[in-house]
C-alpha cells in the first residue's frame, strides 16, 4: 500500500475514533436531557449540573476537533456537508452555543433570562445535539443531496464546486426514516450513558435509584433503534469506488465490508458487548457504579468500527443521492500527501493529550460529587 | 447562466463579521485576565498570603463568566468556514485546515482540561498543580490564538503552497513557511499583547471603581499594581509589534496601507497622516476631488515606517490600480487591468488543462499548465469584474486605523500615570483618575475591534490575498438562509452579551469573597 493511501486510511481512522469519543462524551447531553425528569429537587438538579459542568468542555472540544480534523484531512467533505446541509449543522451549533453559556450563566445573579431558561437550554441541547448528530452520522450511510463539479472553478460567474440539490439545505435528512432511527439511537445511547454517569459521579441515593430505573427504559429503546439501523445498513447497497475512480452501487456493501474487514467486525462486536455489559451489570447490581466505563469504552469502539465500515474498503463514506459519481470517498476528498504527513506528525501528540486529560479528570473526579460541593460550584 | 447573488456575498460577510466581532469582545479579556490571574496566583503560591487567594478567586470568577461565551462564539466561527465559505474551504482547506486541527489537538484540550481544574480543583489538587493548571489554561488559550492567527496571516499573505489543477485546489508544500512567516509572528504578538492590554484595563478599571466607592481598597490597590504592570509592558510591546505589522502590510498589502493612510496618489518622502478629515465628496480613486478636507502630517514618516527609508516611494491607490511605478525589487508594477487579464489567462488555462487531460492530450495539457503557472500569482484577479472592486472602504479603514493608534498612545500614558501614582502612593486619593480608569474599560475593546476592522476590511475584496476574492469563496446558498441565521446570531449574541455584562456587574458589585481566605 503506498504512503498516500495509508495516510488516508489512517486519517479516516482518526476521524472515526474522534466520532467514537464524541459519541461517548455525549453523556453530558444525555445527562442534561433528564435534568428535570431525574432531578426533582433544587439540590438534585444542582448536583446534575455541577457534575456535567466539569465535563461539558471535553464534549465541546471534541466536536470542534472533529470538525477541524475533517477540515484538515477531508476538506471536500467539510466544504460540501457544512456548506450544503446548512440548517442541520446550524441547529446543532446553535444548541451547543446555548449549552456553553448556560452552565456559567444559570447560577449567576443578573443572568437576564432566569435560571430555569438556561436550564431549559441545557435540556434542549441534551436532546437536539445527540439526535441531530445521529442524523448527520446516518447520512454517511444513507447519503445526501449534493453534486460536485470541480470544473466550476473555471466559471467566474458561479465558481462554487459543491452544490446542494435540496432547497431544504440539510433538513431533508429528517425526512429519511433511517436517519431518524439513527438519531433516536444516539439520543437514547447518550441517555444511557447519562444514567451511568450519574450513578458513578453523584453521591445521592435518590438520583442513583432513579437513574437505574431509567437506564432500563433508555437501554431498551436504544437497542431497538440501534439494531434496526445496523440491520438496515447491513442489508443496504453502498457505493464503491473502482480502480479507475468510477463509482458503482454494490449490494450488501457494508455487510461485505464487515466480512472483508473482519477485525473491524470483531471490534464492533466487542464494543456492543461492552456497552451491554456496563448496562446489564449496573441494572443487576445496585452496589456497582462503574458501568460508565465499559459502556463508554464500548461506545467508542462500536462507533469507531461503524465509521471505519463506512469509509474503508473503497467505500464512499458520503454517498450522493443526486449524482452517484459525486459521492465522496477517501481518495477524492482527502488533503494532499504533504498535509496528511504533517498532520500525522502532529497526531503523535494525541497520546500525551489523552494522558494529561486522564490525569486532570482523575484529579478532580476521584470522589463523587456531594451537595456540600454545590456551594463551591 | 447562474450568477452568484451579490447580496449573498454581503450577507455571508456580514454574518462572519458579526460572529468575529462578538468573539473578539470575549477572547481578549480571556487572554488578558489569564495572565493577570496567573501572576496573582503565583504570588499566592510564593507568599502563601491568603489575600492573594481572595484576589485570584475574584478575578477568576469574572474570567469564568467571560470564558464560556468566548468558546461558544469561537465554535460558530470555525464552522462558518464550511457553512458559509464552502468554496474557500475546498480551495485552501489543504493549507488552512491544518492550523485549525492542530489548534484543536494542541490548544483546545489543554485549555478545556485545565480550566476545569482551575475552577473545580481548589480543594481537590495541590497548590502547585492548581497554579500549573491556571497557567496551562492561559497557555492553551494563547496557543489557540497562535494557530488561528497563523491561519489568518496566511490569508493576508499566502505562502508555502502551490495550485494543483488536477485536484482544483491549493496544496501545502512547506509547513514552516505557513506556520512561521513573519506576518504571522507579528500578528500573533500584536494581537495577544493587545489582549493583555484589554485585561489590564479591565482589572485597573474595576479596581478603581472600588476605590471610588471606598470599598475593598487594599484588594483594589493590589490588583491595580499587577494590572498596570501587565498593561504598560503589553502596550509598549504592542506598539513595537504594531510597527512590525505596519511594515509587513506595506510590503505585502500595499492597497491596505494606502487605504489606512487615505493615500490616493503615491509619493517619495511620504508623510504619515496624524490628524485629518476625509473629504466625503471623494467617491472614486480617479476623480479629481481632493481626498482630505484638512490634514496634519508627520513629514517622511510614512516612507520611513513602510520601507525603513525616509525617501522611499509609497504607492497610493491610483498608483496601484494604474501600475507603472518602480517596485522595491527594481521591476515595474503591473496595473490592475493587467493583473485581471493575467488572472483570466490563468483560469482559462486551468480549464484548458482539465479538458486536455480529460481528452488525453498531454502536450496541450503541459502547455496549458505552463500558461496557468506563469499567471497563477494573479489567479484571483480573474474573478473580478471591475478594477474598482480592488479598492477597500477607505473611510472605514482610515478612521479605524487612527482610532486604534490613538488609543494605543493613550493607553501608554494611562498605565504610566497609574504606575507613577501607585509608586508615589497617591493612587488611592486620586478620584479623577479612578473615573478615567473606569471609563477606559471599553476603550480597550474599541481599539481591538478597530484593529480587526483595519486588518480585515483593509484587504477586501480578498478572502485570500490575490488568490481568491470573496465572490469566489462563498457557499452556494439561498440568501434568505444566511439572512435568517444572521438575525438569529445577532439576537442570540446580543442577549448573551447583555446577560454577561449584567452578571459581571453583579459580581463586581458584590466584590471579593472574604470567606475564600478561610478555606
Amino acid at each position: 500500500m503506498d504512503t498516500y493511501i495509508l495516510l488516508q486510511q489512517y486519517w479516516w481512522f482518526i476521524i472515526s475514533l474522534l466520532g467514537g469519543i464524541l459519541a461517548f462524551l455525549l453523556f453530558v447531553q444525555g445527562t442534561n436531557s433528564m435534568l428535570f425528569s431525574i432531578g426533582r429537587t433544587e439540590t438534585e438538579r444542582g448536583l446534575i449540573i455541577a457534575s456535567t459542568g466539569r465535563k461539558w468542555e471535553f464534549t465541546f472540544t471534541t466536536l470542534v476537533l472533529f470538525g477541524g480534523a475533517f477540515f484538515a484531512s477531508f476538506p471536500l467533505f467539510y466544504s460540501t456537508s457544512f456548506g450544503g446541509a446548512y440548517w442541520l449543522w446550524m441547529i446543532i451549533l446553535f444548541s451547543f452555543v446555548l449549552q456553553a453559556v448556560s452552565y456559567e450563566f444559570q447560577h449567576n445573579e443578573g443572568n437576564l433570562l432566569g435560571k430555569s431558561v438556561y436550564r431549559s437550554f441545557l435540556v434542549a441541547n441534551g436532546i437536539i445535539a445527540p439526535f441531530l448528530l445521529g442524523v448527520a452520522i446516518a447520512t454517511f450511510f444513507t447519503g445526501a443531496d449534493f453534486i460536485i463539479d470541480k470544473s466550476s472553478l473555471q466559471d467566474s460567474s458561479m465558481p462554487v464546486i459543491s452544490r446542494w440539490t435540496s432547497a431544504w439545505n440539510g433538513l431533508e435528512a429528517l425526512l429519511v426514516p433511517w436517519n431518524l432511527i439513527m438519531g433516536f439511537a444516539v439520543l437514547f445511547l447518550s441517555r444511557c450513558l447519562g444514567n451511568l454517569y450519574i450513578i458513578n459521579s453523584i453521591a445521592d441515593e435518590n438520583l442513583a435509584c432513579r437513574s437505574s430505573v431509567r437506564l432500563v427504559g433508555n437501554a431498551v429503546v436504544f437497542l431497538l433503534f440501534f439494531v434496526t439501523f445496523v440491520i438496515h445498513v447491513l442489508l443496504s447497497p453502498g457505493c464503491e469506488v473502482g480502480q479507475t475512480g468510477e463509482i458503482t452501487i454494490v449490494p450488501y456493501k457494508y455487510w461485505d465490508n464487515f466480512i472483508t474487514l473482519w477485525p473491524v467486525l470483531l471490534t464492533f462486536l466487542v464494543g456492543v458487548l461492552l456497552v451491554l455489559y456496563g448496562i446489564v451489570r449496573t441494572v443487576l447490581s445496585s452496589s456497582w457504579c462503574k458501568g460508565i466505563w465499559p459502556t463508554g469504552i464500548g461506545t467508542i469502539i462500536t462507533v469507531t468500527s461503524l465509521l471505519l465500515c463506512a469509509g474503508w474498503n473503497h467505500t464512499c463514506y458520503y454517498p450522493s443521492v443526486s449524482d452517484v459519481q459525486s459521492s465522496l470517498h477517501l481518495s477524492n476528498s482527502c488533503s494532499s500527501l504533504f498535509t496528511l504527513q504533517t498532520m500525522t506528525w502532529v497526531s503523535i501528540l494525541i497520546p500525551f493529550v489523552i494522558i494529561y486529560i486522564w490525569y486532570a479528570w482523575r484529579s478532580i473526579s476521584k470522589k463523587k460529587i456531594t451537595p456540600d460541593e454545590l456551594e463551591e460550584y | 447562466m447562474e450568477i452568484i447573488d451579490v447580496s449573498l456575498i454581503d450577507w455571508s460577510r456580514a454574518q462572519f463579521a458579526l460572529t468575529a466581532i462578538y468573539h473578539w469582545l470575549f477572547v481578549p479579556l480571556t487572554l488578558g485576565l489569564a495572565v493577570v490571574v496567573g501572576i496573582m496566583e503565583t504570588l499566592y503560591y510564593v507568599t502563601q498570603k491568603k489575600y492573594w487567594k481572595e484576589t485570584v478567586v475574584f478575578w477568576m470568577r469574572l474570567f469564568g463568566v467571560n470564558f464560556a461565551i468566548g468558546v461558544a462564539t469561537g465554535l460558530i466561527l470555525e464552522f462558518q468556514f464550511g457553512t458559509n465559505w464552502s468554496n474557500y474551504s475546498w480551495f485552501v482547506g489543504d493549507i488552512f485546515g491544518a492550523p485549525l486541527a492542530i489548534e484543536g489537538i494542541v490548544a483546545f484540550f489543554m485549555e478545556s482540561t485545565f480550566v476545569a481544574v482551575m475552577f473545580f480543583g481548589w480543594n481537590k489538587v495541590s497548590r502547585g498543580f492548581h497554579l500549573a493548571s491556571t497557567w496551562l489554561a492561559g497557555l492553551g488559550a494563547t496557543i489557540s490564538a497562535w494557530w488561528i492567527l497563523v491561519a489568518n496571516a496566511w490569508m493576508q499573505h499566502p505562502v508555502g503552497m502551490t495550485f494543483n489543477p488536477d485536484t482544483a485546489r491549493n496544496e501545502m508544500v512547506n509547513f514552516a513557511d505557513v506556520a512561521l512567516q513573519s506576518i504571522a509572528v507579528n500578528k500573533f504578538f500584536h494581537t495577544v499583547l493587545s489582549s493583555w492590554v484589554v485585561g489590564a484595563l479591565f482589572v485597573v478599571g474595576v479596581s478603581c471603581w472600588y476605590l471610588l466607592r471606598n470599598r475593598h481598597s487594599e484588594f483594589a490597590l493590589r490588583s491595580i499594581r499587577i494590572g498596570a504592570i501587565v498593561g504598560i509592558v503589553a502596550v509598549l510591546l504592542t506598539a513595537m509589534t504594531g510597527d512590525g505589522s505596519g511594515y509587513e502590510v506595506a510590503q505585502k498589502q500595499p492597497m491596505k496601507l494606502a487605504a489606512m493612510e487615505g493615500l490616493y496618489q503615491g509619493s517619495q518622502d511620504a508623510g504619515l497622516v496624524a490628524v485629518a478629515a476625509l473629504n466625503p465628496a471623494k467617491k472614486n480613486y480617479n476623480d479629481s476631488v481632493e481626498p482630505f478636507l484638512f490634514r496634519v502630517e508627520i513629514p517622511y514618516m510614512l516612507s520611513m515606517l513602510a520601507n525603513r527609508d525616509m525617501h522611499a516611494f509609497v504607492p497610493g491607490i491610483k498608483d496601484i490600480i494604474e501600475g507603472g511605478y518602480e517596485l522595491p525589487d527594481g521591476g515595474k508594477a503591473l496595473s490592475a487591468r493587467e493583473k485581471m487579464d493575467k488572472g483570466q489567462q490563468a483560469i482559462t488555462a486551468f480549464a484548458q488543462y482539465r479538458k486536455a487531460k480529460h481528452q488525453g492530450d498531454d502536450s496541450l495539457a503541459d502547455a496549458s499548465r505552463k500558461i496557468m503557472e506563469n499567471n497563477m500569482s494573479y489567479f484571483g484577479y480573474g474573478y473580478l469584474k471591475d478594477v474598482g472592486d480592488l479598492v477597500p472602504n477607505v473611510p472605514l479603514v482610515f478612521y479605524t486605523f487612527r482610532i486604534m493608534v490613538m488609543l494605543g498612545g493613550y493607553f501608554c500614558a494611562f498605565f504610566a500615570l497609574v504606575l507613577f501614582l501607585s509608586w508615589r502612593k497617591r493612587l488611592a486619593s486620586c478620584r479623577w483618575l479612578h473615573w478615567v480608569a473606569f471609563l477606559s474599560i471599553p476603550l480597550g475593546y474599541l481599539a481591538g475591534q478597530a484593529g480587526w476592522v483595519v486588518a480585515e476590511c483593509g484587504r477586501q475584496p480578498w478572502a485570500i490575498q490575490d488568490i481568491l476574492p470573496v465572490n469566489a469563496a462563498v457557499s452556494h446558498l439561498a440568501v434568505s438562509n444566511v439572512q435568517t441565521t444572521f438575525f438569529l446570531f445577532l439576537l442570540l449574541f446580543t442577549i448573551l452579551l447583555v446577560a454577561e455584562i449584567s452578571i459581571m456587574v453583579k459580581v463586581v458589585r458584590k466584590g471579593p469573597d472574604k470567606s475564600v481566605t478561610e478555606s
